[in-house]
């Protein structure tokens, strides 16, 4: 265990720095001197000398790379080309709307899968399963932002029972917060859940064709109850890894359904930054998602392994 | 022939027809403005009505569609060109170190979330088309490496490859007339589901201003125009919406159909 755990660190490690090395080279290529950007095209050379030093901009690239990836270790993202304030407190802000909007997303996701994917399964090839899987294949296909869209249509254009948008703090309360980040999370939720549901009902088809499945019933245990004391436990596997990737998915997504409800999250924040060409803002938002999700990815390897033993014993 | 085949087939062909047909005609000009005809409801001379411009819906899904096709199969032909021979290489050389370096390499770019990656490469280069077409072509690329090589690794153990070593032909020899024939129903499979993908890509990039510039008219630009005008002309996200449903269904229903009818082995155990 202890060896597998040191060689998938190892790799966790390299991923990390080819990842931020290839964050940095792509933002270096880019046209146009942020200091020349911020100054205009009238700056004096000493003032744009000047901005340039207090960018950090006047040493070389290598040293460049160091400083950044040295500050975002120590929590120093830089500070922001456009408003001259610490990156790093800027993502703290609007971390706060993005990552529990993909948690709220993650729950419903597994709260309307779980059921369906159980109920599809113990119905296989009959009427129920047939409706559960169309509606899966239609809930991969719906855009989410299209979704979204038609949710804010229903729910908060026709019906008035939600905002069409905003947010408005978790310091007016968890409830008013929570509930400006519903439909957010229900058209972040809808193809996720859909995925879901199909991983939990072949998860579940694969676990009952098994040799213990068939002693379970041949001991006289009723259909239903096979499927819940066994079935369920050992098709919790592969969709707990699912469940774990869904959410690095879920945290990408946010940034496209932000844009729609106008949430002031990680996604604003980035578009705003690329529309003012902030590349530091940038760099340092790609980075922090791309970890999240290599870490993520780490995490969910490392709790593999912990339910399956074969996989320890392979490494 | 599957029920799921046939509808995933008729449903694709009808949108691909559409595009295609947009070509030469539609029914009005989708650059045409017609100011005080904006906003037309569906029914009357303009089938699915009119956007705020008095542009006739129906052609701009038309070649919205056109748009949105074009860009998804472009960004495959990126993932197929490339992904398919760092497959075969990492099969044919399976357990070196050319096959651990594509393999990490895979790995790397599957960090990237492929909205993030568009974002960075957009940021940098600024929005457009091709760099939609750029940012998914490259997140095409270890999809294909990966079904390619995992196709390609079991073949090697074959008898067949063994009597074509034994008659000296090389590894690259093997791989191009007796490997990937035999990997290409699998790669049909897979890139059926990220073509559809790329519709979804497409629209999504488009709608968020990263994708398809105006005038292009594409179906994610197209909700990205209806997203402020919701509330009074809902027609106007609803149909480019149902078009992008129709197309990504009709592609993924084609891709499981297919995946049954061209492994009699999984539709048995699926059955």
């Amino acid at each position: 265990m202890l060896r597998y755990m040191l060689k998938r660190l190892v790799s966790l490690v390299l991923s990390l720095a080819v990842a931020s090395l290839i964050i940095f080279a792509v933002i270096e290529i880019a046209p146009g001197d942020p200091a020349s950007f911020m100054l205009g095209i009238n700056a004096q050379p000493e003032t744009l000398a000047a901005l340039r030093a207090e960018l950090g901009l006047d040493v070389s690239k290598a040293q460049r790379y160091v400083a950044w990836v040295g500050g975002m270790l120590t929590g120093d993202f830089g500070t922001s080309y456009t408003y001259r304030t610490p990156v790093a407190g800027m993502v703290a802000d609007r971390i706060g709307v993005s990552i529990p909007l993909a948690l709220y997303a993650l729950v419903l996701s597994v709260v309307i899968a779980f059921p369906a994917g159980l109920y599809a399964a113990a119905r296989r090839g009959r009427a129920g399963d047939l409706g559960v899987m169309g509606a899966t294949q239609l809930g991969v296909a719906v855009p989410n932002f299209w979704f979204a869209m038609m949710l804010v249509l229903t729910f908060a254009i026709n019906l008035r029972w939600f905002s069409a948008g905003g947010f408005p703090g978790w310091d007016d309360g968890v409830f008013a917060a929570l509930k400006s980040l519903t439909l957010p999370a229900i058209a972040l939720a809808l193809p996720q859940a859909a995925i879901l549901t199909r991983v939990m009902r072949s998860a579940l088809l694969d676990v009952l064709g098994e040799d213990f499945m068939r002693t379970a019933r041949a001991k006289g245990l009723s259909e239903r109850q096979t499927l819940w004391r066994h079935g369920l436990r050992n098709a919790l596997i592969p969709v707990l890894t699912i469940i774990g990737l869904q959410f690095s998915f879920l945290f990408a997504g946010t940034i496209i359904i932000e844009q729609v409800f106008y949430l002031p999250g990680l996604g604003r924040l980035i578009f705003q930054s690329i529309s003012a060409r902030d590349l530091i803002v940038v760099e340092s938002v790609v980075m922090l998602v791309v970890f999240g999700v290599i870490v993520i990815n780490f995490l969910v390897d490392l709790a593999y392994a912990v339910v399956d033993p074969r996989l320890r014993a392979r490494a | 022939m599957s029920k799921t085949l046939i509808l995933g087939a008729g449903l694709s062909a009808l949108f691909i027809l559409l595009a295609l047909v947009s070509l030469v005609w539609t029914p009005f000009d989708h650059t045409t403005l017609d100011i005080p005809g904006k906003l037309q409801t569906p029914g009357g001379t303009h089938l699915l009505g009119t956007d705020h411009l008095g542009r006739d819906i129906f052609s701009m899904i038309m070649v919205g569609a056109r748009t949105s096709i074009a860009v998804a199969l472009v960004a495959l032909g990126i993932g197929l060109c490339f992904g398919i021979p760092l497959g075969l290489v990492a099969a044919m050389h399976r357990g070196g170190w050319l096959d651990e370096l594509i393999m990490r390499g895979n790995d790397i770019v599957f960090a990237f979330p492929l909205l993030v990656m568009a974002i960075l490469i957009t940021a940098v280069f600024g929005p457009s088309a091709t760099n939609a077409i750029i940012a998914f072509g490259i997140f095409n690329i270890p999809v294909f490496a990966r079904v390619t090589r995992g196709g390609a690794l079991p073949l090697w153990e074959r008898e067949f490859i063994l009597a074509a070593r034994v008659a000296g032909k090389t590894r690259a020899h093997i791989s191009v007339e007796h490997i990937l024939p035999n990997v290409l129903n699998l790669l049909i499979v897979q890139g059926t589901i990220q073509f559809a993908l790329g519709i979804q890509v497409e629209a999504a990039l488009s709608f968020v201003g990263l994708g398809v510039q105006p005038p292009t008219p594409s179906l994610g630009r197209m909700l990205a125009d209806a997203q402020t005008m919701v509330g009074f002309a809902p027609h106007l996200a609803i149909f480019p919406g149902l078009a992008i449903i129709g197309i990504v269904l009709g592609l993924n229903l084609l891709g499981d159909g297919l995946r049954d009818a061209l492994d009699p082995r999984l539709q048995r155990r699926r059955g």
